[in-house]
C-alpha cells in the first residue's frame, strides 16, 4: 500500500512520518513514533485507555485515523512531566493510590487535564462525568476521583 | 493492515466515490470500529472535508446541523441548549468529540440515542441534493446512501424550553449502552396540542411510538391523561435480546420509564 505523508505537533515537538493510508493514530503514536503512552485496550472507544488530547478535546486514537490529525497539536500522557517533574495530576494520582496496574493511567490522566483545563474547580459530578469514558478495572474509581479533587486544589492554591 | 482513506472536497465527489465495500467516514466511532473488529466487508474509507457539514445554523426557529456536527458541539451550543440532554447521554467525552450527527442517524440498535431525539423533533434529513422525512429515511436508511448519497445534515424546528424530554435508561452510570432511550417533544400547555415520541433500542432502529403519540393529543399530562398513551407505548415496538437487556426486560420497564418521563 501506499504510503502518505503525515505531519503534527506531538507533546510540542513538530513530527513528520510516512504512514500507510488508513493507519489509526494509535497505531502511528506507539509503533512509528515510539510514544507508547496511550494503550491499546479495546479498540472499539469503549475503553479509553487510548486517549489522548487533539486540539484541545480529548479523543479516541484507536478510532481516529492519523491522517485526519494533519496539522493539530496532540498531546499524550507522556508530554505532560517536565523532566523528572510529574504533572500535578500525576502527582495526585500517584500521592493518592489512584493507580494499580497503570493500564488506564494515561487515558484517565488526558481525561482529567481536559476537565481541569477548562474547569480548574471541578465538582464531583464533574469528575465523574469527565472519566465516563474511561474504563478502571482496578481502584473503584473513588481515589482517582478523590485524586482529581486534590489536584484541583493544589492548581486554586498555587493560583492564590 | 490499515484501509486506505481517500479524501474528497464535497459530499457529492464522497458519493462518486463510495463503490463496494468503502465506507464514509465521518467521526470513526462506527466504522473505524467496526474495522477494528474485523469487518472484511469494508475494504476502504471516503471521507469530506466539506466545512459546511461541520456547521450549526439556527435560523428563525429552525435549526440545521450539518452532518458532521459532533454530540459536544450540540451539548455546549446555547442555541440547541433545549435538545442537549440528548446529545449528552451519547458516550463519555471523548466519544462525544468525535461521534456525529450523521452517524447517529445510521447506528445499529442499541446506540443512536441522538437519532431518538430526531424522531421526536420530526426532523427532516438532507442528502446533496433531496431531502426526506425522518420517518422515512429510517425506514429505508439500509440503502439509502447507494440511492441518495450520504446525508449532509439535519433540520427540525428547536423545541422551547420544556417542551422536549428525553430519558437514556443504562445500567452502567453515569454511562453506558441503552437498554432503552425515549424522547418526546409536547406542545400545548395543560391540554397535549400534539407530541412527538421517539424509542431507542426498542426496535432495529430508532423508532416513532405513534400510537402513544394520538393517545396523548387532546389530554393532559396527569396519571389519567397519560394512561392510555402509557397501555399503547410498546405498540409496535420488537426490542432484541442483547448483552445490555432481554427483549422481555426492554418490553417490561419501557412504560413504567415513559409514565415517569411524562409525569416527570
Amino acid at each position: 500500500m501506499a504510503r502518505v505523508p503525515v505531519q503534527f505537533t506531538l507533546n510540542g515537538q513538530e513530527r513528520a512520518e510516512f504512514i500507510e493510508s488508513g493507519a489509526t493514530l494509535l497505531s502511528v503514536l506507539r509503533d512509528r513514533m515510539g510514544d507508547t503512552s496511550p494503550k491499546g485496550g479495546c479498540h472499539q472507544g469503549t475503553c479509553g485507555a487510548c486517549s489522548v488530547i487533539v486540539d484541545g478535546e480529548l479523543r479516541l486514537s484507536c478510532l481516529t485515523l492519523a491522517e485526519t490529525c494533519e496539522g493539530a497539536s496532540i498531546q499524550t500522557a507522556a508530554g505532560l512531566a517536565d523532566g523528572s517533574e510529574l504533572h500535578p495530576i500525576q502527582k495526585a494520582i500517584v500521592e493518592g493510590f489512584a493507580t494499580q496496574c497503570g493500564f488506564c493511567a494515561p487515558g484517565m490522566v488526558m481525561a482529567i487535564k481536559v476537565l481541569l483545563d477548562e474547569k480548574p474547580a471541578p465538582s464531583r459530578e464533574d469528575v465523574i462525568e469527565a472519566i465516563s469514558g474511561n474504563v478502571c478495572r482496578c481502584t473503584g474509581y473513588e481515589p482517582i476521583i478523590q485524586a482529581v479533587l486534590t489536584a484541583s486544589r493544589s492548581n486554586s492554591q498555587q493560583a492564590v | 493492515m490499515p484501509l486506505e482513506l481517500q479524501t474528497c472536497a464535497s459530499p457529492s465527489e464522497v458519493t462518486s466515490a463510495l463503490g463496494a465495500g468503502k465506507a464514509y467516514l465521518g467521526g470513526g466511532t462506527l466504522v473505524v470500529r467496526a474495522t477494528n473488529e474485523g469487518d472484511i466487508g469494508i475494504t476502504g474509507f471516503v471521507r469530506s472535508t466539506d466545512e459546511s457539514l461541520k456547521s450549526i445554523e439556527v435560523s428563525a426557529g429552525r435549526a440545521r446541523l450539518g452532518a458532521s456536527v459532533t454530540m459536544a458541539q450540540i451539548a455546549r451550543s446555547e442555541k440547541l441548549a433545549a435538545i442537549a440532554p440528548a446529545a449528552r447521554a451519547v458516550g463519555g467525552p471523548a466519544v462525544r468529540n468525535m461521534a456525529t450527527v450523521g452517524g447517529n442517524l445510521l447506528a445499529a440498535s442499541p446506540y443512536g440515542d441522538f437519532a431518538v431525539a430526531l424522531v421526536a423533533l420530526r426532523a427532516t434529513i438532507h442528502f446533496a441534493e433531496s431531502e426526506m422525512e425522518i420517518d422515512e429515511f429510517l425506514e429505508a436508511r439500509d440503502g439509502i446512501v447507494a440511492e441518495r448519497g450520504i446525508v449532509t445534515g439535519v433540520s427540525f424546528v428547536v423545541p422551547a424550553a420544556g417542551e422536549f424530554r428525553f430519558s437514556k435508561v443504562s445500567r452502567v452510570k453515569p454511562k453506558g449502552v441503552s437498554v432503552l432511550s425515549i424522547a418526546a417533544v409536547i406542545k400545548g400547555s395543560g391540554t397535549v396540542e400534539s407530541a412527538g415520541i421517539g424509542l431507542g433500542a426498542m426496535a432495529d432502529r430508532p423508532m416513532r411510538a405513534k400510537a402513544a403519540e394520538a393517545a396523548l393529543a387532546g389530554s393532559d399530562l396527569s396519571e389519567e391523561g397519560i394512561a392510555e398513551a402509557v397501555r399503547v407505548i410498546g405498540e409496535g415496538t420488537a426490542p432484541a435480546t442483547d448483552p445490555v437487556a432481554s427483549s422481555w426486560y426492554r418490553a417490561e420497564v419501557l412504560p413504567v420509564h415513559f409514565r415517569r418521563l411524562m409525569l416527570g
